[in-house]
């Protein structure tokens, strides 16, 4: 029933044309970068000329449908025909028309823009790297206020919306659990690297989009306006998760950005406080659920069974149910450490991701939760070691 | 389509009847049916598997399918899409008609000819049979990576990439033997006294066409090569550590990707002048522009590639570079735009099917042609690239200029073909269906890429819930619309009103001075052209 | 002697065969076995098996109905004009394929190494890479693989290489004095160029083993050494099995010009096979310079 309904108002709203549609967006959204309106600008222009040529194009057209019918006794020009003479005039015009538009009416604007938009370093005022991975960002201050500041930003919209247990939320798809927090008035200097497939950093309201290759890197900037929080989506098809990869920029004033940084390192600094002090098991296995929800269940899923074939379950899995080290205290080649440090094929290598604590979390979590009870513990102590 | 032509005008009791005769014929007609009734069901397969995505994308939130299964899908939807249902209907067009207009008795390379036919259900099983065997259990489905294969997605993806690279390579044979055949025919087969200039539009075109993809199919066949032994046999083409790079893949893709989608439609560009003519009773404006035009098409397809990533990075002068060459294709387009409206005015206009089908052709491939344009801009292109606007633009030049374009041909050639005149009551049903729906599913598409929608996402924001709402409904009309076109193509096969041998008052062209159908052997002696 | 039964304005429509339904059978049926193989599915090997037999059998089938339409003078003027174009075309199509793996060593060379190298020092990837040609790559990880980078031996153009070079290129010269014996109806000198054409062949074929066989075992080059590994085995091999094919092609047109088949006026079979030959040449030519040299 509810089925019918949407396809009733969805015909009604196409016959009852543009008014019922006054709250959506039929072009871009509101630009609160230089380039976005620049982008808005040079967009709206060339949709004007195009939307001109169309109209002139068809009214010619159309008049000669509605008045060089058969029915109205009209008559071909078929004996005489035009001359070759106006044929080759009559075509050169439209070419010559269209030589305009494109290299000088819509050439050079275009020319501007693109300058503009791929001059990355002039004045940049600090270096933010966001690598892709499936299927979340990470985000890494290079310099600054909040130089070495390093987190991941997952999608939070829960589970139970996109399987429609639950309604959606308002942010529905486009909120994440970390939000990148820039500054506003800075030109940012934003280098993409991607560690799997190539995605696509994208916010709507910068006008800036760049892949994200894995092994190489690549540029765009931003020099956001307006203080505010602003959405977009990875827009590379990247695998399962291409929908579900949202980008979230908090902006906010320099001062504001500057306490922000602040918080974060402390933050950081007890995070990694946390890798040298001895956790009992009933920690770990809670955080290491949160942790595991959060990365591991769009691929292994809630309950560990995974999508055979491509994602292996961890339930019963031999790897997560094996040993870890070996006699010499090293950790085993493809053991769970290994396998999760290093990751494999698809499985993301998590060590450049995750901190000590949350691997170690994890790994204890898979260990006695999910359907295994191997009844050990891993100490982040033991990750920080392995790591070197 | 012709089955009984075929058997009727047995003049030559040398070959097979019944299903044998189906296997094994080396007629040029014969073939170019085969192609024109494989492409008619791959179009409904193809279809079929959009409206399972369309139907996902009603609503937000997931409703019928996995995100894996939707990649699936529409790599698969467009693969089979443009390779098994709008190339093969243009060969069968080719095979048809390109004896029948130049004066051949039959295409230069029979055998060959066949061979290329029946790869082609090879080609289709290869890109089913993943589906089939995930049904079993056996692997994980088709290719999920889009039907540009982009690597490393497809490096990392599952057995249904590799049955993609088959079928990939198996449908470049096909193709290219394809365009020996045409080529052949039209430098070697044309009857005395049709020079290349006398020749018609359609043979142009599809000269043109021909080059284009031997020119450029080994290319694509080369690159998802390199992708196998990337995936299989350790070679690092795609892989920066190794040296590699995946943008080389997007290049080769490319070099094959932009110069297909003029491959798909040149040859429409070149029967559509033929259709103009016979309803508007007045010889074809500007034939020489035309050709050059279409030349110079040819040409500039080779040369633009890289405006399909323009947001991957490059240098800045490699970018203008192609904005500006792939701006430049709006020339002779604008230059066949001309030609084909004023080919109209002051014609003696009539409104039969194909003619309708025409004049909607223009009007909306005029859309997509005119997007086409704004998308070459480097600078907007980061907000267009791979949103929605895309993939409008796309299904009005495809579907459009590739799809509705085959159907004109159709009507305008079914007569011919079958003997019979099909129903025009129900050809100009069908035809303002598919017009009206089309619009309703596609141009809000236009709206919700705007708006940030990008592509290939089986979920979305809310934001976007009621365009697609219409857009969903607007896919399942016009799907079921097709079926008008399937039902009318049946039934004229199978009987009706006699067609004469001109069929249409103002045709003009060699096709017409047979009879309809025509003989089995085309021209057993060949006319000679003033 | 083919006698020409010229009927002016006839061309010949070959009867209907059924080999290429066949044929494509066996297709599907080789594709699709290699697809399971690759995939570690055991039934793939076989349906491999089978496919092969197929294809191989209706190519024999096919190949041996065109031999007896020539020989029995079905062929004009006009249906040979249409096989020469057919092969000029063919020909073209497979320069473009070679065109792909050219373009890949280009980029790679010209584009993406020196790309790696020139990120800025502070946030590169790669420290230290300098993306000299040759290279198998900076190292690292991309899906999940530790790429270490391989260390091995560039092959070196004057070696077996070189040898190849003057192989082919007189292979050249053989099989056109084979023509020209042909063409003076001179049979000894025609079966004679061709003989030698085919043992030159041979003779690459196995140059190119062995230095396959050096590179894999002593040189550490193999497909997986990076950048420079793809490029160097896709293009030769590729190439080399060209050659393979020619000299197949070249030994059926031996054996045909032996039971006396062919006329000075009339013998597109062999031409066709003579251009493909040449046009190998000249690929090679290209990996010399290209690949080995430069
Ligand atoms: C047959 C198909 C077809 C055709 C003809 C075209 C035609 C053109 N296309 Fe399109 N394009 C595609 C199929 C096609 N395209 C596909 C499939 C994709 C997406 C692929 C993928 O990523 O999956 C794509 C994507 C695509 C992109 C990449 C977008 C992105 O992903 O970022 C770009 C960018 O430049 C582009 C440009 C153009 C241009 C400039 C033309 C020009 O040829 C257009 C020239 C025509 C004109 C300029 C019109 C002139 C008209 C008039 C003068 C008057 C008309 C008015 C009336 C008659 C009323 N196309
Ligand atoms: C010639 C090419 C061609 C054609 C004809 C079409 C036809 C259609 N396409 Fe397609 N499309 C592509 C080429 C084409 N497309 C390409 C290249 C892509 C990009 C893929 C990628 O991203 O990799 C794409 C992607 C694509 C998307 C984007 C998916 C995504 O990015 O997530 C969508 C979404 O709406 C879509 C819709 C449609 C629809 C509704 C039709 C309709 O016109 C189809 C109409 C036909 C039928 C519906 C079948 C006939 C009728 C029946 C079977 C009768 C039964 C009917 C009922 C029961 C209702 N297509
Ligand atoms: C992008 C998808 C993805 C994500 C996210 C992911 N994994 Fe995996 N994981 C895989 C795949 C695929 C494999 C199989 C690798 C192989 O053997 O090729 C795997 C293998 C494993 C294995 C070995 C299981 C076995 O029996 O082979 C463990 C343990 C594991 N993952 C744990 C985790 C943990 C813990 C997380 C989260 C921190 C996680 N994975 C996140 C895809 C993923
Ligand atoms: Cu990441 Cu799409
Ligand atoms: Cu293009």
């Amino acid at each position: 029933m509810q089925f019918l309904n949407k396809v009733f108002f969805s015909l009604f709203l196409a016959l009852s044309g543009s008014s019922a549609f006054a709250d959506y967006t039929w072009n871009f959204p509101t630009p609160a970068t230089p380039m976005a309106l620049d982008t808005l600008e040079v967009h709206n222009k060339f949709m004007v000329i195009v939307c001109i040529i169309f109209i002139v194009v068809l009214g010619i057209m159309i008049y000669s449908l509605i008045n060089h019918r058969k029915s109205k006794g009209q008559k071909a020009s078929k004996a005489t025909g035009p001359s070759t003479k106006s044929q080759i005039i009559w075509t050169i015009v439209p070419f010559a028309i269209l030589l305009y538009i494109d290299f000088i009416l819509m050439g050079i604007p275009a020319y501007h823009s693109v300058v503009f938009m791929e001059d990355t370093k002039t004045n940049a005022d600090m270096v933010v790297k966001v690598t892709g991975l499936q299927w979340r960002w990470q985000y890494e201050y290079m310099d600054g206020d909040a130089k070495g500041i390093k987190f991941v930003s997952n999608l939070s919209t829960p589970q139970d919306q996109i399987d429609n247990k639950a309604s959606k939320g308002k942010d529905y798809l486009l909120e994440v659990d970390n939000r990148v927090v820039l500054p506003v008035g800075k030109k940012v200097r934003l280098l993409m690297t991607s560690t799997d497939v190539i995605h696509n950093w994208w916010v709507p309201a910068f006008g800036s989009a760049r892949d994200a290759i894995p092994g190489y890197l690549r540029e765009t900037w931003v020099k956001i306006e307006k203080p505010g929080v602003y959405r977009g989506q990875c827009k590379e098809l990247c695998g399962k998760g291409h929908g579900f990869m949202p980008v979230v920029v908090e902006a906010v004033s320099e001062a504001e950005f500057k306490t922000w940084a602040q918080d974060q390192k402390v933050k950081l600094a007890a995070a990694n406080a946390g890798a040298d002090k001895q956790w009992s098991k009933d920690d770990l296995v809670a955080k290491g659920k949160e942790v595991y929800i959060k990365n591991c269940a769009v691929c292994h899923q809630a309950g560990g069974q995974g999508l055979p074939p491509t994602f292996p379950a961890l339930t019963g899995s031999k790897i997560a149910n094996g040993p870890i080290f070996g006699a010499d205290g090293k950790y085993l080649k493809d053991s769970h450490l290994d396998r999760l440090l290093n990751g494999k094929n698809v499985m993301p290598a998590w060590k450049s991701i995750l901190n000590d604590t949350d691997i170690a979390a994890v790994i204890t979590y898979e260990r006695n939760g999910l359907g295994n009870s191997v009844g050990d513990v891993l100490q982040p102590s033991q990750v920080k070691a392995a790591r070197q | 389509m012709s089955t009984k032509a075929a058997i009727h005008h047995d003049e030559h009791h040398d070959h097979p009847k019944g299903m044998k005769h189906w296997f094994t014929t080396t007629n040029h007609k014969d073939i170019g049916t085969m192609y024109l009734i494989f492409s008619l069901i791959m179009f409904f397969v193809g279809g079929i598997m959009i409206l399972g995505v369309r139907a996902e994308l009603f609503q937000p939130g997931l409703q019928l399918m996995k995100p894996e299964f939707y990649n699936q899908l529409i790599g698969s939807h467009a693969l089979i899409m443009i390779f098994a249902a709008l190339m093969p209907a243009a060969t069968g067009f080719a095979n048809w008609m390109i004896p029948l207009q130049i004066g051949a008795p039959d295409m230069a390379l029979p055998r060959i000819n066949n061979w290329g036919f029946w790869l082609l259900p090879v080609a289709a099983t290869l890109l089913i049979l993943p589906f089939i065997l995930a049904l079993f259990g056996v692997g994980d489905g088709g290719a999920a990576t889009g039907w540009t294969l982009y690597a490393p997605l497809s490096v990392q993806g599952g057995m249904g990439v590799d049955f993609a690279i088959f079928a990939i390579h198996i449908l470049g044979v096909s193709s290219v033997l394809g365009s020996i055949n045409v080529i052949v025919t039209i430098f070697n087969m044309r009857a005395p006294g049709m020079t290349l200039m006398k020749m018609p539009l359609f043979a142009w075109g599809w000269l043109i066409t021909a080059f284009l993809l031997v020119a450029t199919i080994p290319v694509l066949a080369g690159a998802v090569t390199m992708l196998l032994t990337d995936r299989h046999f350790g070679t690092h083409f795609f892989d920066a550590a190794g040296g590699g790079d995946p943008i080389l893949f997007q290049h080769l893709f490319w070099f094959f990707g932009h110069p297909e989608v003029y491959i798909l439609l040149l040859p429409v560009w070149g029967f559509m002048p033929q259709i103009l003519q016979t309803f508007s009773r007045k010889p074809i404006f500007g034939y020489k522009a035309q050709v050059f035009s279409l030349i110079a098409i040819g040409i500039l397809s080779l040369v633009v590639w890289a405006h399909h990533f323009l947001t991957a990075g490059m240098p800045v002068p490699a970018l203008l570079y192609f904005m500006y060459s792939t701006m430049s294709i709006s020339l002779p387009l604008a230059v066949l735009f001309f030609c084909w409206i004023a080919n109209i005015w002051k014609g003696a206009l009539t409104f039969e099917t194909p003619m309708l089908f025409a004049i909607g052709w223009i009007i909306l491939f005029g859309i997509g042609g005119l997007t086409g344009l704004v998308l070459a801009d480097v600078a907007a292109d980061a907000q267009y690239h791979h949103s929605y606007f895309v993939v409008a633009h796309f299904h009005y030049t495809l579907f459009v200029g590739g799809i509705m374009g085959i159907m004109a041909g159709v009507y305008y050639w079914l007569p011919k073909m079958t003997g019979h005149m099909y129903n025009e009551k129900l050809g100009k049903l069908h035809f303002w269906l598919t017009a009206i729906s089309f619009n309703l599913t596609f141009l809000p598409q236009f709206f919700v890429g705007l708006a940030g929608m990008p592509r290939r996402i089986p979920d979305y924001a809310l934001q976007f819930a009621e365009f697609n709402a219409i857009s969903s409904v607007g896919a399942f009309i016009l799907g079921l619309s097709q079926l008008l076109f399937l039902y009318n193509i049946i039934a004229c096969a199978r009987g009706g009103k006699k067609a004469t041998d001109k069929v249409w008052e103002g045709a003009e062209g060699l096709e017409w001075t047979l009879s309809s159908p025509p003989p089995y052997h085309s021209f057993s002696k060949q006319p000679t052209i003033k | 002697m083919a006698s020409h039964s010229q009927k002016s304005g006839h061309y010949f429509v070959p009867s209907s065969a059924s080999y290429s339904v066949m044929l494509s059978a066996g297709v599907l049926s080789l594709l699709s076995g290699f697809v399971f193989n690759m995939n570690n599915f055991a039934a793939g090997k076989w349906m491999m098996i089978f496919g092969i037999s197929v294809v191989l059998a209706m190519i024999f089938k096919w190949m041996a109905s065109v031999v007896n339409e020539s020989e029995g003078g079905m062929y004009t003027k006009w249906e040979d004009k249409s096989f020469r174009m057919g092969m000029i075309t063919f020909i073209a199509s497979e320069v473009a394929f070679f065109t792909a793996f050219f373009g890949a060593l280009f980029f790679i060379r010209i584009i993406a190494l020196p790309e790696l190298a020139s990120f800025d020092p502070e946030f590169t990837l790669y420290k230290g890479f300098t993306g000299a040609w040759p290279s198998a790559g900076p190292g690292g990880v991309v899906l999940g693989k530790t790429y270490e980078v391989a260390k091995f031996t560039p092959m070196a153009a004057w070696g077996l290489p070189a040898i190849n070079t003057l192989l082919l290129l007189t292979s050249g010269v053989t099989v056109t004095w084979a023509h020209w014996g042909l063409l003076k109806n001179n049979r000894k000198q025609l079966i004679i160029g061709l003989f030698l054409t085919v043992l030159l062949g041979i003779a690459f074929l196995i140059c190119q083993a062995m230095e396959y066989h050096h590179a894999y075992t002593e040189m550490g080059l193999t497909l997986g050494a990076g950048a420079y590994g793809a490029t160097f085995f896709m293009l030769t091999g590729f190439h080399g099995f060209h050659v393979l094919l020619g000299t197949l092609m070249l030994i059926v047109i031996l054996l045909r010009s032996i039971k006396g088949h062919f006329t000075a006026a009339n013998h597109f079979g062999f031409e066709g096979v003579a251009w493909y030959w040449h046009f190998v040449d000249v690929v090679w030519l290209g990996l010399f310079v290209f690949v080995y040299w430069l």
